[in-house]
């Protein structure tokens, strides 16, 4: 359903994607995994044209969008179909939960507001946020707020590590909706720090390192057997960190 | 206070606020509002960064900030009608009015634009709108809810500039003011009276201000 071949990035001069090829399959959670600095952000704000890619392609369905070429209106019509959702939670602050989820729908797409507000309830009820549909932003908590950027519902989500700004309590509660939303067999690409995530929830695993991609496998696959000496290591440091925490 | 000062003082009250209510405060909300819509096209063009127009909003604020109002009428009602541009004073009033208050407020209501996070521009690329249109349903907004209270300053003061236009022929306040004084040499009270007048119209605004905060305040994401 996606397809991303041979992304490239570099900021002044420092490459930070160098040549990075992935698959999404409809209905795939795909976790991407890797330390800080391996271009995991980077990639998904290239794959959603924040950031203008050097070089590489994207097909979402049957579009076909050359990165570093891509016009604005491409870009408009690519992100219609796609959903983010980012580590700071960045929704309308002037707007509110139910004017957030309908924005895409009224404005973007011209929807009647009727319809529009129909939808959108039916979004929020779905990340049980029904009850605060009239709260701006400023009134909701950090997981209220990332379950309404989740609420929407397009072809496929990202997520930038939408949990790692949360206080752990919260964050309980963004991944049990995410974890909903893939059982319901949404596709999504998440780069995340949440290893038992990435391995209960995610069916396959894309780890980066430097701009590249070490190892892509499985999920099950890639926590009992990782193929790559780095990937072991990574995933050795981390599970120990994560342990420390916890 | 004489009999006769009195008489004098009630008797040019409505003579004095009649003007403020037909000339005045017409001449300020027509300017004003003008005046607004070129605040909002200049930042916005210095905002989007577009190419040629940048520049030439950078020179239209240089030169309107960097000269005084009563020249900048006295050019556009006198001198325009040098070169064949007649205007009546009223309309000459109101151009010269709105193109310096503009000047004014398209500063104010840029650093209100750039005063919003950048992640609201994303969220709205995000959410699938245009520049324009997060320009207009999510930035927009925000800015002008930041820059309310300056732009009520600005609304207020320039009610009060609105006085240099007697100097045009706009039979407004303060010209009405210097008739009486003609007639009755009595410059002490009527000016204070015109003061006066002045004051109670900057009160009533002064007022709204605070309103219309509170409304603005209804999403407050401080």
């Amino acid at each position: 359903m996606l397809t991303v071949e041979q992304v490239e990035k570099s900021f002044r001069g420092t490459p930070v994607l160098r040549g990075v090829s992935l698959e999404v399959a409809r209905g795939d959670v795909v976790a991407i995994l890797g330390p800080s600095g391996a271009g995991k952000t980077t990639l998904l704000r290239c794959l959603a044209l924040l950031e203008r890619a050097e070089g590489g392609t994207l097909r979402l369905g049957d579009t076909l969008c050359h990165l570093p070429t891509a016009s604005g209106r491409e870009a408009v019509a690519l992100r219609r179909r796609m959903g983010f959702v980012f580590q700071s939670y960045d929704l309308f602050r002037n707007k509110t939960a139910l004017q957030n989820v309908t924005l895409g729908l009224t404005v973007a797409r011209r929807m009647p507001r009727a319809q529009a507000e129909e939808i959108g309830l039916a979004m929020l009820d779905k990340v049980g946020l029904l009850d605060r549909r009239d709260a701006y932003p400023s009134q909701l908590s950090g997981g209220q707020q990332q379950r309404v950027a989740i609420a929407p519902q397009p072809e496929i989500l990202y997520f930038d590590e939408p949990t790692s700004a949360l206080d752990p309590e919260l964050t309980g509660e963004v991944l049990g909706v995410m974890r909903r939303l893939a059982e319901e067999g949404r596709t999504m690409l998440v780069v995340t720090h949440e290893l038992g995530f990435a391995r209960n929830v995610a069916n396959r695993v894309v780890f980066m390192e430097e701009g590249r991609v070490v190892e892509e496998a499985p999920a099950q696959t890639f926590f009992s057997h990782p193929r790559e000496e780095r990937s072991r290591a990574f995933l050795q440091q981390t599970l120990e960190e994560q342990g420390k925490e916890s | 206070m004489t009999a006769r000062l009195w008489g004098i003082v009630t008797d040019s009250f409505w003579k004095i606020l009649a003007p403020g209510l037909v000339v005045t405060l017409p001449l300020t909300a027509l300017s004003f509002a003008l005046a607004m819509v070129i605040a909002v096209a200049v930042a916005l063009i210095q905002f989007a960064q577009l190419p040629l127009l940048r520049p030439a909003a950078r020179f239209y604020i240089w030169i309107i900030r960097g000269t005084p109002l009563l020249i900048q009428l006295f050019i556009i009602f006198y001198g325009l009608g040098q070169v064949g541009i007649l205007l009546p004073p009223f309309t000459a009033a109101v151009a010269a009015l709105a193109i310096n208050e503009g000047a004014y407020c398209a500063e104010t209501v840029r650093a209100a634009l750039e005063s919003v996070p950048a992640g609201q521009l994303e969220a709205g690329a995000c959410a699938g709108l245009t520049w324009l249109q997060t320009a207009r349903h999510i930035i927009l907004p925000q800015a002008m809810r930041t820059a309310f209270p300056s732009l009520s300053n600005s609304l207020i003061s320039m009610l009060k500039d609105t006085s240099l236009v007697a100097n045009i022929t706009v039979a407004e306040m303060f010209m009405a003011g210097q008739k009486i004084v003609s007639r009755t040499y009595e410059p002490l009270v009527i000016y204070l009276e015109v003061a006066l007048v002045y004051l109670l119209f900057s009160t009533v605004l002064t007022k709204l201000q605070r309103a219309g905060e509170r409304r603005l305040n209804v999403y407050d994401y401080r």
